[in-house]
């Protein structure tokens, strides 16, 4: 009779031996599509402007990025530029480009781009400071940093 | 003691290991990929340079002030979206004679589709966008503005491109992306030679 008799069991548990590949899985797929954190930002974060004739930068490792936005401090007022981990003036942009030049091979230079990550409430005197600092030591390839969308009346 | 053969490694904290690594990745990275207008500067020419004598009616005058408000040829107030149309219209209209190049003389353009008016552009390659803006302008309406400028070029390009290769510009930038060929790249250069982009902008009003 004991051949018949059903064996009484709990739920078996669940196997937990494919969990390493999943959490792999996911690893790898967070490795492929994000990018380094390079910088913390000392400024409130910038928000960026929308615009639809955006074009993407191509090669990471040829951009240097400079920020621009309102201190944390709501009590300062003005507009704050920070690169790389510190807070500099417009004067100090061209040794900021100089010393990212330094970093790269001599014969990419010239394919540097700049982009310039700007809050949309900051002042265009502040940018064309930034642009003509960055003209004067032929750094001439910028990039208005942007969000794409359609929808542009968020911008003013 | 015997020796248990092929005994296990135990695969119990791989599962551990793995999420440590996945965790570390997601706090130290970002996913935003980075876009925006791309813009080239001029050149800083040198200081014996002569000025360039360009006629007023081959300059298209944009100047926004403090308030974001946006003056047209010094007399016409208009909203950005209309920048885009009234740029077109400008670049487009093809009313004059092109730049002479060597001892050839200018030829009239043949691929605008303009209203010809005497009063307004001559040649895509002569009509100039002047950007004059506010030290006070925020940066968002400039970056709308240059957005507006952007766009009617990419619109002039697009449609001469559709006519003369039956593909639009864009289309045909990204076959380039993926396929960088010398038949690409000279329909490209010479859309773009079609309809350069002249951009002037001015010192800021202080």
């Amino acid at each position: 009779m004991s051949k018949f008799k059903k064996k009484k069991k709990g739920l078996p548990a669940i196997s937990t031996a494919s969990l390493p590949d999943i959490v792999f899985m996911l690893l790898f797929f967070f490795m492929v599509s994000t990018t380094m954190r390079e910088t913390d930002l000392l400024i409130k974060k910038p928000a960026l402007p929308t615009a639809s004739e955006v074009k993407k930068l191509e090669q990471k490792s040829l951009v240097s990025t400079i920020y621009v936005g309102k201190s944390k401090d709501a009590r300062i007022s003005g507009d704050k530029i920070q690169v790389n981990d510190k807070i500099i003036d417009v004067k100090d942009v061209p040794s900021f480009i100089f010393s990212e030049r330094a970093l790269r091979k001599e014969e990419e230079v010239k394919y540097m781009t700049t982009s310039i990550k700007a809050d949309k409430e900051a002042n265009v005197g502040t940018i064309l400071d930034i642009k003509e600092q960055l003209r004067d030591i032929n750094a001439l390839k910028i990039s208005f940093s942007t969000t794409k969308g359609n929808d542009l009346k968020g911008n003013y | 003691m015997a020796r248990r053969e092929n005994s296990e490694i135990n695969a119990g904290s791989m599962a551990d290991i793995a999420f440590l690594l996945l965790i570390f990745f997601l706090v130290t990275t970002t996913m935003d990929v980075d876009s925006g207008i791309a813009r080239k500067l001029p050149e800083k020419s040198p200081i014996d340079n002569p000025d360039v004598i360009v006629k007023q009616k081959n300059v298209f005058d944009i100047t926004v002030n403090r308030n974001n408000q946006i003056l047209i040829e010094g007399e016409q107030y208009v909203k950005v979206t209309d920048i885009k149309r009234l740029a077109m219209d400008f670049i487009d209209n093809g009313g004059g004679v092109g730049n002479s190049i060597g001892d050839k003389p200018g030829e009239p353009c043949d691929y605008c589709n303009g209203a010809k008016d005497p009063l307004s552009s001559d040649h895509p390659s002569k009509a100039i966008i002047s950007l004059q803006s506010d030290r006070g302008t925020t940066y968002g309406m400039y970056v709308s503005i240059q957005n507006e400028i952007e766009a009617a070029y990419n619109e002039l390009r697009n449609k001469l491109a559709l006519k003369l290769y039956g593909r639009s510009y864009d289309a045909i930038l990204s076959d380039y992306k993926d396929n960088a060929t010398e038949s690409l790249k000279v329909k490209i250069d010479n859309l773009k030679d079609k309809y350069p982009q002249i951009i002037s902008e001015p010192e800021p009003i202080k």
